[in-house]
């Protein structure tokens, strides 16, 4: 009997993108950002939710994608990490997507860039294709890479 | 014999909720005699009540629980039989114990009665089972203790989960931020009635944070209980002899901070004993006592926890120190001939002296000491060492009460808030629009400030952020201002945009994509909701190059500088009193400099008063303490604020000369009822005085409530 997995959907750059429900704690709107100079390019900024200081990361940015145009406000998918959280920042929030894993495919051999080692795997929908990312790859960030300084 | 009250209490609480346990678990015994867990967990609690009473004195109760001990191992080894009979047997015992807890809380003593009846019952069970009813319950006899007296030791404390205070904690820090969103919110200073909630809201929140950060304290004693055992195997080892004291064991501090510091002490510890106390023979040799002493000190100064190590040992000998850094290439042979004693021993601390073999050949200690004071630094503390040759040697750690909430300066650059842990803050320049291109000089791009003959090194926020690059050019307009911050021993000049106010914030981690960055501590959100970084001034003193060419910066300090050192030579406040008077106060007595116009000078009670934020200094003029005349009874008054915990006072004095460091040989001069000393400082002769007895003599009263910020 094939699992039922239930995807919380959404767009970057006209592509659906999926993660797994329970990993996503709550959808909020674009909201004021603190930026952090010297973090990965793909952190957008620091956003106060309730108390708490999420780091917000762009997705577009993460997966080596077109810049969002400018105006076009981004939506948050907060997600837990380890004992903290994340907020994704995406284009468009879609549905709860409902698939058997057994209908999830390796991601095609073809692909290349950074996608490729951020997915999980990719599911054939009716007229689309949903783009399950790995969480835990897309978004172990190595040492962030500091850009160098003028005061050498 | 305080000490031996509070252990008898912990006893007393330890042991009436073990009492309580045996009652439940010797009716459950009853019901399943066979059970092996339930009789091992009842013996082990005679067992331990038996231990403790013997050790702590009380002959009486060690008797009775030892009889039923002795039937206890007969019952667990399975060589009796659980009863009825023997667990009414063990019942009477649980009361007689607890009977006897209750008078020793009572009367300090286990009294005098023998339980004679008690003791025959217990033994005859220890034979096989007598035929014949058994014997009439013995609790007749033994009236059970007023129930009150059981309550006085027991329901005093209550055990939380550490995770449950640290949410408290989280939630009070929400707390106080949602009510400085509220204060400031415009409708509120419209609202007369809703200022007056606002007020209360402010009281009560503040209140409540002081609560909870209390709950969160733990006496010091907690950490050093663990010490005399690693200084007893240490010494052993070492074919030393070692005796540990302690002072201010109860002083208060988070458990935070308390984890912190667990292991750079034991790690100073250790050092003592391996490099600083010597053999026995040794010392015999030296006519000290063949015993070493180690003395650990804690005690609450400022708004922070000083922690002492001071041991008696050998010292560090400079010269040794001196020579092994120029071996290493820590320090050129020149540097190391113009380097001080004090500034030497500090070398202990520099990273290269961890190697191992290297260290061993030195007299003085070393190993590790680095890391000991990365740690230390780490958690916004300070570390320093004092020797005196062949007498010991001191190391200081200075710590704050808490890591949760500190109090921090807000600076601004471009659009964004940065917070700058205060206790990195040394002071604040601003210099102004026209003086820009005069006051700060470029060597090669690299801008400097002269700060009262220190060439203060600026390091450009912009540019450590990597927000702009290239070399220092001044603004198009305006002033510039400097924060000089201290870290590792060096002392730099961050450039900022603006300096906002200072405020207490909530240290909130970075997650874990932005822990890399050297330059941020974390983060918090300021009063209107938005996140703020916190800046991490060692990371960007190491950024900027100014810290972690550790050696320069140890040996470059000149004297007089404007690092306020720990302990060795203080900062002082030199002052002018009356005509041509010199006189010198330690800084850490300035709570604030002030200056009033002789117009604001009030009169209450018969003296002179000052309105100072929102309450009432009182004032006392210097000039008429030490006796001498005083010509400012008009103008400007100077003012230095002086705290001393009760609340602030000012004393009014001639003027403010200047911050120096405070001269290391004292020529001797016969002191005065209020000077401590005389000595010279920049070519004049100076006072420096007893603030304290001076403040007695002014009779100045303290104000009431504390000055903040």
């Amino acid at each position: 009997m094939a699992e039922i997995r239930h995807f919380c959907s959404f767009t970057v750059d006209g592509m659906l993108v999926g993660i797994d429900v329970r990993q996503v704690r709550e959808v909020i709107r674009s909201r004021t950002m603190t930026p952090v100079p010297l973090a990965d390019p793909s952190v957008a900024g620091l956003i106060n939710l309730r108390g708490e200081i999420v780091t917000g990361i762009d997705l577009r940015t993460r997966l080596g994608l077109a810049r969002r145009p400018d105006g076009a406000e981004p939506m948050h998918v907060v997600i837990r990490l380890g004992d903290g959280a994340v907020s994704l920042m995406v284009d468009e929030i879609g549905e709860v997507i409902e698939a058997a894993d057994v209908l999830l495919e390796r991601p095609p051999e073809t692909l290349a860039g950074p996608v490729r080692r951020m997915i999980a795997g990719v599911c054939q929908l009716p007229g689309r294709l949903l783009v399950v990312l790995d969480i835990d790859s897309a978004f172990a960030f190595g040492a962030a890479q500091p850009s160098q300084t003028g005061e050498e | 014999m305080d000490d031996m009250d509070d252990i008898v209490r912990e006893f007393l609480v330890e042991s009436r909720e073990g009492l309580d346990q045996l009652d439940r678990d010797l009716v459950a015994l009853e019901q399943d005699p066979g059970n092996r867990d339930l009789l091992a967990r009842i013996f082990r609690c005679i067992h331990t009540i038996k231990g403790t009473c013997g050790f702590l004195g009380f002959s009486r109760l060690e008797s009775v629980s030892h009889v039923g001990e002795n039937l206890l191992v007969l019952l667990r080894d399975g060589a009796r039989a659980v009863t009825p009979r023997r667990a009414t047997g063990l019942l009477q015992l649980v009361d007689a114990v607890r009977e006897i807890l209750g008078r020793i809380e009572q009367t300090g003593s286990d009294g005098e009665e023998e339980y004679a009846g008690l003791v025959a019952t217990l033994t005859a069970l220890h034979d096989d089972d007598p035929a014949g009813p058994p014997p009439p319950p013995v609790v007749a006899e033994l009236p059970r203790p007023a129930t009150t007296a059981t309550i006085a030791a027991v329901d005093t404390t209550v055990r939380v989960d550490v995770a449950l205070l640290d949410r408290l904690m989280n939630l009070v820090g929400e707390l106080v931020l949602t009510r400085n969103q509220i204060v400031q919110h415009p409708v509120v200073e419209q609202d007369g009635p809703l200022a007056t909630t606002c007020q209360r809201l402010r009281a009560i929140t503040s209140e409540l944070q002081d609560g909870v950060m209390k709950t969160r304290m733990q006496p010091i004693g907690t950490v050093w209980n663990k010490l005399p055992r690693v200084v007893r195997d240490l010494a052993v080892s070492c074919g030393k002899q070692v005796r540990v004291e302690m002072e201010g064991e109860d002083t208060e501090l988070d458990r935070t901070i308390i984890e912190a510091i667990k292991d750079p002490l034991t790690h100073i510890i250790r050092n003592s004993i391996d490099h600083g106390i010597e053999t026995p023979a040794a010392r015999l040799a030296k006519g000290k006592a063949a015993e070493g002493r180690i003395l650990m000190r804690a005690f609450h100064e400022s708004g922070q926890v000083n922690i002492e190590v001071i041991d008696d040992g050998a010292g560090i000998d400079p010269a040794r120190i001196k020579a092994k850094a120029v071996q290493l290439r820590l320090i050129t042979p020149e540097q190391a001939r113009r380097l001080g004693d004090r500034e030497a021993i500090r070398l202990i601390f520099a990273p290269a002296f961890t190697t191992a073999a290297a260290v061993t050949n030195v007299s003085g200690r070393g190993v590790g000491m680095d890391v000991v004071r990365t740690n230390i630094e780490r958690i916004g503390g300070a570390v320093d060492v004092t020797s005196v040759l062949g007498e010991g040697a001191t190391l200081q750690i200075r710590i704050p009460l808490t890591l949760a909430i500190v109090p921090a300066l807000v600076v601004t650059l471009g659009r964004e808030r940065y917070a700058i842990p205060q206790l990195c803050l040394l002071e604040l320049v601003r210099v102004a629009a026209a003086d820009v291109a005069a006051a700060i000089e470029t060597i090669d791009g690299t801008p400097f400030y002269r700060l009262r003959g220190l060439l203060l090194p600026l390091v450009q926020l912009s540019h450590t952020l990597a927000l702009t690059a290239g070399r220092w050019e001044p603004p198009p307009s305006g002033p510039v201002n400097i924060v000089v911050l201290q870290a590792e021993g060096a002392t730099f000049g961050l450039v900022v945009d603006d300096v906002n106010d200072t405020q207490e914030i909530v240290v909130k981690p970075l997650g874990r994509h932005l822990k890399a960055i050297p330059v941020f501590a974390g983060a918090t959100i300021m009063g209107d909701g938005q996140v703020a970084l916190i800046l991490d001034v060692y990371g960007i003193g190491q950024q900027a190059g100014v810290v972690g060419a550790t050696t320069r910066s140890l040996v470059d300090e000149p004297a007089g500088d404007v690092a306020c050192r720990l302990g060795g030579p203080r900062p002082l406040l030199l002052f002018g009193v009356g005509e041509g008077h010199r006189y010198a106060i330690p800084l850490s007595a300035v709570a604030r400099l002030e200056e009033f116009p002789s117009s604001a000078v009030e009169w209450a009670d018969g003296r002179e008063v000052v309105q100072y934020h929102g309450g009432i200094l009182p004032l006392g003029r210097v000039a008429d303490a030490v006796g001498c005349s005083d010509e400012t009874r008009d103008g400007d008054l100077a003012v230095v604020v002086y705290d001393d915990g009760t609340g602030p006072m000012g004393l009014v004095v001639g003027e403010v000369v200047d911050i120096v460091e405070e001269p290391a040989t004292v020529p001797s001069v016969p002191t005065g009822r209020m000077v401590l000393r005389s000595c010279v400082i920049n070519g004049r002769v100076t006072d420096i005085l007893d603030v304290a007895a001076v403040v007695a003599a002014l009779g100045v009263p303290a104000a009431a409530g504390a000055i903040h910020g």
